[in-house]
């Protein structure tokens, strides 16, 4: 049975197809191994009735001999994102009750699809952290050592997929939520240039930046997912009428004469020497494979970690401040005056990294602050874009660079540290900043066997070239074959 | 820097109480976090514009027609106090 769940998505839809297991038997057997991996916390809700549910209309249709792109698939969303008649928590005590009254752009084309939804995963509240640590319902485990964090803010969807909990996920990612954990869990994940998917139904951190990102355990499976999910939206406001290719077109072709952008400001001092190297021989591999590397400069990478923590907590702030408990979300008891109904409202429900969040963001915005900090930040993040549309127009295709620092450290080793956790972020903020498409694919294993991601940021619009490449990286090499070990049999140092 | 004063006059402007007791950590991680920020001070930002969207949409509108909108009923269903479709809150006006 277990089996049935380390089919990649590709296979388990093949299989539907030609009747060789029902959407019935998967899913209970994905449901099964959710169960016995209850470790990982990697769930904040495992809808079970529901998937169920939906596994048996699909076994129906199939049998009508219907065709739909994900049709008995089990999918996994993170709980950022709207499913309507059932709760959406952002990870937090704020939203804990809160029933989405209907479902997210990007939930109603999975379900057009044909997929089935297993549970909501867990993360960084409000989508705020890099270790899945700052949830109201528990941090979520690296199933490759379960003392290490899964990354975050997407780390309950990169360590369900990494554990073969479901066969694929939605994650979101403002400033490397969905690549960072992809790298700490060793699975493929994907942000997409911003304004191909829909934020309607997502609920909003950083407006400018959030993105709908995709998990999957291998290439082919995160452009399948990424098809899906793509699309002009009138619904957002923000989306862009942009023709969705095929992604799966170029799957297979050569990558001879492909530049790639090597910036030198992405290998800094304070990078572990382990993911240094592992990152140089998997851009060897690269250039093996007939890519032409060259060397490129982007300028302001060194300001784009306080550029951006000015910038989203600026929006974060605004963004929160819906959260009065008036109208949804948790409303203190016993208020006696409007004052109390906000500052106790909102005191309660929010963690203590959010507040954090809110705070900077209020006081960049401040009177006084906002032309030095808000503003300025804005100019700054133009620079940096420029920076990347100079290297694309001059010198390369994509650039490959580390999606992380670091591989995933332990859990409660930076989280008193605000800065240091920030710093994490170092090389996947700059994408969120010029809007541009990004994945993380699995390049091999430190000396603690814990999993160092590669990170490939492309042209806007450009998904096809990074999965291109990235397909062409994983055929030549059995990264993302190896598996995590099963609940309790791994290693705990 | 930021004194413990500066950080609960701004966490009351976004309506969020501050513990005495995390008044100094607090205090202390906004201090780091804002001095980190501060860099961005140095940048020469030229004439560069600031960049609110990366690919400057602008002025997105639609149709001004009336369509279906979202079922009040079910939307009600979260509010924390409800008496048929209105929402029940303090009195705030004397």
């Amino acid at each position: 049975m277990t089996e049935l769940c380390h089919l990649s998505l590709s296979e388990i839809r093949s299989g539907l197809h030609q009747g060789t297991f029902s959407a019935a038997e998967l899913t209970e057997a994905f449901l099964k191994r959710i169960d016995n991996h209850r470790v990982l916390n990697a769930f904040i809700e495992v809808l079970a009735d529901s998937a169920r549910k939906e596994a048996q209309l699909c076994d129906t249709r199939l049998k009508r001999r219907e065709r739909a792109p994900l049709l008995g698939v089990p999918l996994a969303i993170k709980d950022m994102i709207l499913t309507a008649g059932t709760r959406t928590t952002c990870a937090s005590r704020m939203l804990k009750d809160f029933v989405a009254p209907y479902d997210a752009t990007v939930t109603q084309e999975l379900k057009s699809a044909g997929a089935v939804c297993l549970g909501k995963t867990n993360m960084d509240e409000f989508a705020m952290g890099s270790s899945n640590e700052n949830s109201a319902f528990g941090a979520v485990r690296n199933p490759w050592n379960l003392e290490r964090v899964s990354g975050g803010s997407s780390g309950g969807s990169a360590a369900a997929v990494a554990q073969r909990l479901c066969a694929g996920a939605l994650g979101t990612d403002t400033g490397g939520s969905v690549r960072q954990p992809a790298a700490f869990c060793g699975v493929v994940g994907i942000k997409p240039t911003y304004g191909r998917v829909s934020r309607y139904g997502v609920v909003a951190f950083a407006s400018s930046l959030d993105q709908v990102g995709v998990l999957a355990s291998n290439v082919r499976d995160a452009a399948i997912l990424t098809g899906v999910i793509s699309g002009y939206d009138p619904l957002d406001s923000t989306s862009v009428n942009q023709v969705v290719p095929n992604f799966e077109a170029h799957l297979g072709q050569e990558i001879k004469s492909l530049k790639i952008g090597i910036p030198d400001e992405y290998f800094i001092p304070g990078m572990s020497a382990e993911v240094e190297k592992i990152i140089k021989q998997a851009l060897k591999k690269l250039e093996d494979l007939g890519a032409e590397l060259v060397r490129v400069g982007l300028p302001h990478t060194n300001v784009a970690v306080p550029t951006y923590y000015i910038l989203a907590p600026a929006e974060a702030s605004s963004n929160l401040a819906r959260y009065d408990g008036v109208r949804y979300g948790r409303r203190a008891a016993d208020i006696k005056d409007l004052d109390e109904l906000y500052f106790r409202s909102r005191s309660e429900g929010f963690g203590a990294e959010v507040k954090r969040r809110i705070i900077i963001g209020t006081y960049v915005l401040s009177r006084g602050y906002y032309d030095q900090f808000y503003l300025k930040a804005q100019k700054v993040r133009s620079l940096i874009a420029r920076d990347f549309k100079c290297a694309f127009e001059r010198h390369c295709d994509l650039i490959a660079c580390p999606t992380a620092p670091s591989s995933a450290f332990r859990l409660g080793e930076k989280i008193s540290d605000p800065l240091a956790m920030y710093l994490s972020d170092v090389f996947t903020i700059p994408a969120n900043l010029a809007g541009l498409p990004a994945l993380s694919i699995p390049c091999g294993f430190d000396s603690s066997d814990l999993p160092v991601g590669l990170q490939l940021i492309g042209k806007p619009w450009d998904e096809s070239t990074l999965f291109k490449a990235a397909y062409a990286y994983e055929s030549a090499t059995e990264w993302h074959k190896r598996l995590p070990p099963e609940a309790g049999a791994g290693p705990t140092f | 820097m930021i004194s413990a004063e500066e950080v609960r006059k701004i966490a009351s402007l976004a309506r969020l109480n501050v513990d005495s007791d995390d008044l100094s950590r607090l205090s202390r991680e906004l201090g780091t976090i804002l001095d980190y920020i501060k860099q961005i001070e140095a940048v020469d930002t030229g004439e560069a514009q600031p960049m609110s969207h990366v690919h400057g949409i602008v002025n997105v509108f639609r149709e001004d027609n009336v369509t279906p909108s979202l079922d009040s009923e079910e939307l009600l269903k979260n509010a924390p106090d409800y008496c048929g479709r209105f929402i029940r809150v303090p009195l705030i006006v004397e």
